[in-house]
C-alpha cells in the first residue's frame, strides 16, 4: 500500500460524503489524512473542530474525534478543548465565511490567544452551503444571487489580517498543489501556537470566477530562499494578489503559547484529569469567616 | 436587637471601604449581618449607598428605615433623611448642615479630623469611629479587622482616624447578643463561585457584565490555588462556546453573564443541548431590555431563559434564593448537567449577587461529585462508540475524547445519527427528538418542591421565586400574627415542581405572586404548567429590591382592597 492508501484507511470514515464531484474539499481531506499519517498521529489523539458550511462537514469524513459546532464558532470550542487537554492535536477546518465572516471576532482574538492549534480555512471565496453568496473574500464587483449588482464590499486579505493581528504561523495553500499543501499542514500542526493556512479551493458549483484554472494560472510557491522570519517582508508579500498569487509559509515565529502562560498548571496533570474532591474547596471558605 | 445603618456618598468617596470595614467589624462582634449595596453605573460621582443591617438573629433581607445614617455628601443627607425616625442618628460633616425632619443630627468635624489623622481620604473612617462609639463597640475586635483590610502604611492613618472619630460621639444604642456559632459572610456571587469550585469546575470562560462579574472575579482570584483556568473571552458567544468545548473535552466548565450577554449566548445554549454537552450557565439578572439598569435588580428574564433558543430541548432552570442556596444549588447544577447531559441555568440577580449575608459555614461533607461518565465497559467494546446511542432512558453513555482507548467521540450540532453524523432522515429525527425530550420527563422526577414558609394550610398564599425568598420570609414574619398566611418559594423553576401547588387547600382565598418584574412571569408559568391562576399579584420593577417591610405593606394593601 502507498502512504496515501494507508493513511486513507487509518482515517477512513463510514459517512457518505455530501460534497459536489470535483470540489476542492476532497483534495483537502486527502491532504489532511496524509499529513496526519506522516506525522504518526492516531485517530484518537486528534480532535477536528468545525463550524457550519460545506467545508465544516470535514470532521464527519475523517475518523478522529470531532466537534461540529455552530456557524462561525469553530475556534472557541477548539481552543478550550486544547486548553483542558493539551495532549489532543486540535485542528479546525472551516470555510472562509465561517472563519472571516460570522466568526471574525474569534479569528482575531484567537490569534492573540495563541493556543496551540492548527486552523485550515477552506477558502473558496464564496458561501457554498447556502448556495453562492459573497463571502468576506469574494472579489469586489463579483455578481452572485444576492450581490446582483456585483459585490459592493472589498474583500479582506486573510494573510495580511493574520499577520497584523500577530499570528505566529501564517501560510497559504492551494488544493492544486497537493504535496505542497501536505507539507504546509505538517508544518502547521507541528508549530507550537496558533497556525493558520488559508487554503485556496475552487467551488465548482457556485464560484465561476475563481476556478481551479484561475488559481492554477496564478499560484506560485514562495521560493526556498524566502525568509519566513521577517514580518515586514511577509506583510509586503501578503499584498501580492492578482496576476500572481504566492503560496507557502509567509511568516512563522516561535513565541509562548497560551498554555505556556499557565505557569500554575505546569506541574499539574491536564485539567481533564484533575483530581478533585468538594472538600478541596473548603479552604476557600476560610477567607469568608 | 435589629439595627440598620446606611452609608452613602458619591462613587470614589470610599463608601465601599466604609461599608466593608463596618460589615467586618460587625461580623467579628458575632452579630448577624445583612448588607445590601445600591450603586450607579459610574466610576466617579453619582450616588451610591450600602445598607448594613445587623441583629442578634438571622436576617433575610434589608430594610428601609434607618437607625444611623452616615452621609459622606450632601446628596445622601437629602435623599435618605426621610428614612430617619425620632430615635435615629445622622452622622455627617458639619459642612452639610441642614434641617432634617426627624432624628438627631450630629454635624461633626469629620473632614477636619480626617486631615488631622493624616489624609482627608479617611473621612469615612472617622465616621465609622463615631458610629462604633454610638454602639459602644469592643475596640479589641476592631484592630485585627482594620489590619486585615489595610496595608501597613494606611492602617496607621485609619487607626488614628477611627480613634479620632470615636471621641466625637457618646453611646446611644445598646448592643445585645449572645455568643454565636461561627459564621461566614458571603455574597450570592461568591457562593456561586465557591459552589462551582467545590463541584470541581476547572474551566470558566466569561465576558464581564454587571452584575455577574463577581462570579468571574471570585474564580479568577482562586485560579492558581485551585489549579484552574479562568479566561476572559472576546464576547459572550465565545464564552459559551469555549465552555462547551471544554466540557465536550471532559472538564467541568461554566460560564456566567447577565441578560444582555445571555442574549448572545442563546445559540450556544442550543448547541449544548443538541450536542448533549453538560453545561452550567449562571444568568445574573438586571433590568432590561438591552442595557437597562446596569447595576440594579430585576427578575425579568425568567420567561426569556425558559424558551431561549430555537427548537425544543430539555433544560433545567434553578432560581437561586439566597447565598446558602446559591452554593448548594450551583454544586447540584454540575451534577445534574452531567447526569442528564444538558444545560443547567442558574438564575440570580443583582440583589442576590451583591448583598452580603452572614450564614452558617457550608457543609462540604455531604457533597459528592457525580460525573456520570462511561468507563472501560463502553470504550473497550469492539464496535465503534456511538455518542448518541439510543438507550432506554434517553441518556447515552458519555466518553470524552482522548480518554477512551482507540475510540473516537463525534459531536454534532446538525440533527445526527447515533454515531454523530449529519442526517436528514425523518425517523432518526423523531428518535433523537424523543431521546432528548425524554430527559425532561426524568427531570420532572428530579426537581425539588418550593420552600414552604409561614402557617400550615393558610388562606393567603404568596408565590415567589429566587432572591425574593428572604424578603418574602421576613414579610411572612411580619404578617403572620394578624393573618393566615404562608408562602411557596421556588428554587427549581423549570421543569416546574407542581406537587405543592396542586396540594393547595380549597381554603386558599388569595393566591398572590410576588415578583420583581412587570408581567408576573412566575404566575404565567404556573398557569401554563399547573393550570392554577393567581388571584392577585405584587410586582416591583423599578430596579430596587423588595424588602420584607415593602412586601408586607403591599400585601396589606392587596388584602384591604
Ligand atoms: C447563525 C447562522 N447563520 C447562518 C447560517 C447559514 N449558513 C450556513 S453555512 C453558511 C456560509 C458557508 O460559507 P463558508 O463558511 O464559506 O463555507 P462553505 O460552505 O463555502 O464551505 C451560512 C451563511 C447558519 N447555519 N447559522
Amino acid at each position: 500500500m502507498t502512504t496515501e492508501e494507508q493513511s486513507q484507511k487509518l482515517f477512513d470514515s463510514d459517512d457518505e460524503i455530501a460534497w459536489c464531484p470535483g470540489c476542492g474539499n476532497f483534495a483537502i481531506l486527502t491532504a489532511i489524512k496524509t499529513a496526519l499519517f506522516e506525522l504518526n498521529k492516531r485517530p484518537e489523539e486528534i480532535l477536528m473542530v468545525s463550524g457550519i458550511g460545506q467545508a465544516a462537514k470535514l470532521p464527519h469524513y475523517i475518523r478522529t474525534n470531532g466537534f461540529n459546532g455552530l456557524h462561525g464558532r469553530a475556534l472557541p470550542p477548539a481552543v478550550a478543548a486544547k486548553i483542558v487537554n493539551p495532549e489532543l492535536t486540535v485542528i479546525v477546518h472551516s470555510g472562509d465565511g465561517d472563519t472571516y465572516g460570522e466568526g471574525g471576532n474569534h479569528f482575531i482574538h484567537n490569534i492573540r490567544r495563541n493556543v496551540d492549534i492548527a486552523h485550515f480555512v477552506h477558502d473558496n471565496q464564496i458561501y457554498a452551503l447556502t448556495k453562492g453568496q459573497a463571502s468576506p473574500t469574494t472579489a469586489l464587483g463579483q455578481v452572485t444571487g444576492i450581490q446582483t449588482k456585483g459585490n459592493l464590499d472589498q474583500p479582506l486579505n486573510p494573510i495580511m489580517l493574520a499577520l497584523a493581528a500577530g499570528a505566529s504561523f501564517v501560510a497559504r495553500g492551494f488544493t492544486g498543489h497537493q504535496e505542497h499543501l501536505i507539507n504546509l499542514m505538517k508544518e502547521a500542526i507541528s508549530h507550537p501556537g496558533y497556525a493558520l493556512i488559508d487554503i485556496l479551493q475552487p467551488c465548482v458549483s457556485f464560484n465561476k470566477v475563481n476556478t481551479h484554472r484561475w488559481y492554477a494560472d496564478r499560484v506560485y510557491e514562495l521560493p526556498k530562499e524566502y525568509d519566513t522570519g521577517n514580518l515586514s517582508q511577509a506583510l509586503e508579500q501578503a499584498l501580492e494578489w492578482g496576476e500572481k498569487i504566492p503560496i507557502g509559509i509567509f511568516y512563522r515565529e516561535e513565541k509562548p503559547t497560551f498554555s505556556d502562560h499557565l505557569v500554575w498548571l505546569a506541574d499539574r496533570p491536564p485539567l481533564v484529569d484533575r483530581v478533585w474532591e468538594p472538600r478541596d474547596a473548603e479552604k476557600f471558605m476560610k477567607e469568608l469567616e | 436587637m435589629d439595627f440598620n445603618i446606611l452609608v452613602g456618598g458619591a462613587a470614589g468617596q470610599g463608601v465601599d471601604t466604609v461599608a466593608k470595614v463596618l460589615e467586618l467589624i460587625l461580623k467579628k462582634q458575632g452579630v448577624e449581618v445583612f448588607s445590601h449595596k445600591d450603586y450607579m453605573s459610574r466610576v466617579r460621582g453619582g450616588h451610591n449607598f450600602h445598607q448594613i443591617r445587623f441583629a442578634d438573629r438571622p436576617l433575610y433581607s434589608h430594610r428601609e428605615d434607618l437607625d444611623v445614617l452616615i452621609a459622606l455628601d450632601a446628596t445622601t443627607v437629602k435623599v435618605h433623611s426621610s428614612q430617619l425616625s425620632a430615635q435615629s442618628v445622622l452622622i455627617a460633616d458639619e459642612s452639610y448642615r441642614t434641617e432634617i425632619s426627624a432624628g438627631k443630627a450630629l454635624w461633626l468635624p469629620l473632614k477636619e479630623k480626617a486631615v488631622e489623622a493624616g489624609t482627608k481620604l479617611t473621612e469615612g473612617t472617622v465616621a465609622v469611629g463615631a458610629v462604633l462609639r454610638l454602639f459602644d463597640f469592643d475596640f479589641a475586635k476592631v484592630w485585627p479587622v482594620l489590619q486585615s483590610l489595610f496595608k501597613v502604611e494606611i492602617f496607621e492613618v485609619n487607626r488614628r482616624a477611627l480613634e479620632l472619630g470615636y471621641t466625637l460621639t457618646e453611646p446611644q444604642f445598646k448592643l445585645e447578643f449572645t455568643e454565636s456559632q461561627p459564621k461566614i459572610m458571603v455574597t450570592g456571587n461568591q457562593a456561586i463561585g465557591l459552589g462551582a469550585l467545590a463541584a470541581g469546575v476547572s474551566f470558566y470562560s466569561g465576558y464581564p457584565m454587571t452584575p455577574s462579574t463577581g462570579i468571574m472575579s471570585y474564580l479568577a482570584s482562586k485560579m492558581e490555588e485551585a489549579g484552574i483556568v479562568v479566561e476572559q473571552a472576546e464576547d459572550e458567544i465565545a464564552a459559551i462556546n469555549m465552555a462547551i468545548g471544554a466540557s465536550y473535552a471532559g472538564a467541568r466548565a461554566m460560564t456566567a453573564t447577565s441578560g444582555g450577554g445571555f442574549c448572545l449566548m442563546v445559540e450556544g445554549l442550543g448547541l449544548a443541548a443538541m450536542t448533549e454537552t453538560p453545561l452550567v450557565i449562571a444568568e445574573i439578572q438586571r433590568p432590561g431590555p438591552v442595557t437597562g439598569f446596569p447595576t440594579r435588580t430585576e427578575q425579568g428574564d425568567l420567561a426569556f431563559v425558559l424558551t431561549a433558543s430555537q427548537g425544543e430541548f430539555p433544560r433545567m432552570i434553578i432560581a437561586l434564593r439566597d447565598p446558602e442556596d446559591a452554593f448548594y444549588q450551583t454544586f447540584r447544577a454540575f451534577n445534574l448537567a452531567d447526569k442528564f447531559q444538558i444545560p443547567v441555568i442558574l438564575l440570580g440577580d443583582q440583589y442576590l449577587g451583591d448583598y452580603y449575608q452572614t450564614i452558617p459555614p457550608f457543609d462540604f461533607s455531604g457533597l459528592t461529585i457525580e460525573r456520570a461518565l462511561a468507563g472501560e465497559e463502553v470504550w473497550k467494546q469492539t464496535e465503534h462508540y456511538q455518542r448518541y446511542k439510543l438507550t432506554e432512558n434517553g441518556i447515552s453513555p458519555r466518553l470524552v475524547p482522548g480518554r477512551c482507548g482507540t475510540q473516537v467521540v463525534l459531536a454534532d450540532s446538525d440533527e445526527h445519527t447515533e454515531d454523530g453524523h449529519i442526517t436528514e432522515a425523518a425517523d432518526v429525527r423523531v428518535a433523537m427528538t424523543n431521546k432528548r425530550m425524554q430527559r425532561l420527563e426524568q427531570l420532572r422526577e428530579e426537581v425539588q418542591e418550593p420552600w414552604v414558609v409561614g402557617q400550615t394550610d393558610p388562606e393567603i398564599v404568596l408565590l415567589a421565586w429566587g432572591s425574593s425568598a428572604g424578603p418574602v420570609r421576613e414579610a411572612i414574619e411580619l404578617l403572620e400574627e394578624d393573618y393566615s398566611i404562608g408562602a411557596l418559594i421556588f428554587g427549581d423553576i423549570y421543569p416546574l415542581p407542581t406537587k405543592l401547588l396542586k396540594d393547595l387547600k380549597p381554603n386558599v382565598t388569595m393566591l398572590i405572586n410576588v415578583e420583581q418584574n412587570a408581567t408576573g412571569q412566575l404566575a404565567a408559568l404556573i398557569r401554563q404548567e399547573a393550570l392554577i391562576a393567581c388571584t392577585h399579584s405584587i410586582l416591583r420593577y423599578d430596579g430596587r429590591p423588595m424588602s420584607g417591610q415593602y412586601i408586607s405593606d403591599r400585601v396589606k394593601e392587596v388584602i384591604s382592597k
